[in-house]
């Protein structure tokens, strides 16, 4: 296996060759904020939260894609990105419905705490208020897309951990939509085993357990880590 | 020193942060000591004075009457603080928003809900319009400091009225800036 070597906020860090630069950070202690990204699953890289800046290099780079390679220069915190950071949280406010006074996930939604990362006090944008659904057919969860962040956890958890690949994305842009089989009702879904993976995954109060009203829902990522790290490290400890 | 004009108002909103603002509880006898509350829901003046240094809005933009209101308002202030969810995000009382306008809603509350009386009220000598787009209070007038929270916890209150006391900007940060 080899090494490289680079910087990261000035600190020498080194890494394996192919890791990610948000790999390399974190087991360095630096933190790189991320939304759409879950440890265990595969890398999607659509929320942008975790930009980087990389010396000699006009664009800006999403850490949990990107790779590290020797010599590099890596800037995660900058005014410039802390800019687009804030934007882009403020962006995601605006685009769905986040009443976070009346969701299930309030207190506990990385989304919302996000907001408080970034330091959002308001939000710049225009709220869209788009007209969205909530689907309550299935027994044990809901899925109410006014929450939903379009972070494409949910699909990588179903597909990549239970092996259903019940949920997909649908549609394009500001019109896209998580789906369950052929846009059918959740509940009744052929594929689905109930197995609640999807709502350990979800980031916010999109994905939710039946019952759970205001503030009540509280995502079991603990329970995810676990089954990640028993399938990839055979480590079965509770 | 000089004592604080100080005002409160309330639009869309439901007094909570008002409520929440009560729960100072001692600290307000201590804010009475610095500040005259000159105009508030919670007193009994009926028109907005001229030379206020600090004004609190609670709730949003959700009918006429909130929409010229502010702008007197807002003329009036030294400093304009957006106080809770409401006035800063647009919050509950915007949900309404994304059924297009308010016409759904005032069919529900008069007609489809009504037992007697079916009718949409149309004097708005008595009861103002609801605007078709309920909104957070930044995008009708300028705002200067966001205090958010369904209601901002009593501290939090607190914090932002010590520093304008003492002539400093407020400033929040970490869980001081969570919605909801
Ligand atoms: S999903 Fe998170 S940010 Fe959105 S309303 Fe719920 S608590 Fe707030
Ligand atoms: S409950 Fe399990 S099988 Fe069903 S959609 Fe969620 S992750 Fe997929
Ligand atoms: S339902 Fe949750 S996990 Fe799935 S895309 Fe939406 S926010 Fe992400
Ligand atoms: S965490 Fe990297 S793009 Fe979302």
């Amino acid at each position: 296996m080899s090494v490289v070597t680079l910087t990261i906020n000035g600190q020498l860090v080194s890494a394996r060759a192919g890791d990610t630069i948000l790999t390399a950070a974190r087991e360095a202690g630096i933190d790189i904020p991320t939304l759409c990204y879950v440890d265990g699953l595969s890398a999607h890289g659509g929320c942008r939260i975790c930009l980087v800046e990389i010396a000699g290099s006009p664009r800006l780079q999403p850490a949990c894609f990107m790779k590290v390679g020797e010599g590099m220069e890596v800037q995660t915190d900058t005014e410039r990105l802390r800019g687009y950071r804030r934007t882009i949280v403020e962006l995601l406010f605006a685009e769905g419905n986040h009443i976070c006074s009346v969701c299930v996930a309030n207190g506990a939604c990385e989304l919302q705490d996000m907001a408080i990362t970034v330091g959002m006090d308001h939000d710049r944008f225009d709220y869209i208020h788009p007209n969205r659904q909530v689907d309550l057919s299935h027994d044990r969860f809901g899925i109410d897309h006014n929450r939903c962040i379009l972070c494409t956890r949910c699909i990588r958890a179903c597909d990549e951990l239970e092996g259903a690949h019940t949920w997909d994305m649908a549609g394009r842009g500001s019109h896209s939509k998580v789906i369950t089989d052929l846009n059918e009702p959740w509940g009744e879904s052929q594929t689905c085993t109930s197995c609640g993976k999807c709502f350990m995954a979800c980031p916010t109060g999109a994905i939710f357990q039946k019952g759970d009203t205001v503030a009540e829902t509280d995502h079991p990522r603990a329970k995810l880590e676990f089954l990640v790290n028993a399938r990839e490290k055979k480590q079965w400890n509770v | 020193m000089e004592r604080l004009r100080l005002a409160t108002i309330w639009l869309g909103g439901c007094s909570g942060c008002h409520m929440s603002f009560l729960d100072l509880d001692e600290w307000l006898i201590e804010l009475a000591q610095l500040a005259d509350i000159v105009y508030s829901p919670l007193i009994d003046v009926k028109t907005f004075p001229a030379n206020v240094d600090v004004t609190l809005v609670e709730g949003a933009v959700a009918n006429e009457d909130h929409f010229h209101f502010i702008q007197v308002v807002r003329a009036n202030s030294r400093v304009l603080v957006g106080f809770g969810d409401c006035a800063v995000t647009g919050n509950v009382t915007a949900m309404r928003n994304s059924l297009g306008s308010a016409l759904p809603v005032l069919q529900r509350g008069y007609l489809e809900l009504a037992d007697v009386h079916k009718q949409i009220p149309n004097d708005t000598s008595v009861v103002p319009r609801l605007l078709d787009r309920v909104l957070p209070v930044h995008q009708v007038v300028p705002v200067d400091f966001f205090l958010p929270g369904c209601p901002p916890p009593a501290p939090r209150i607190r914090a932002v009225l010590e520093n304008i006391v003492q002539g400093k900007p407020p400033h929040l940060e970490g869980r001081d800036l969570k919605f909801g």
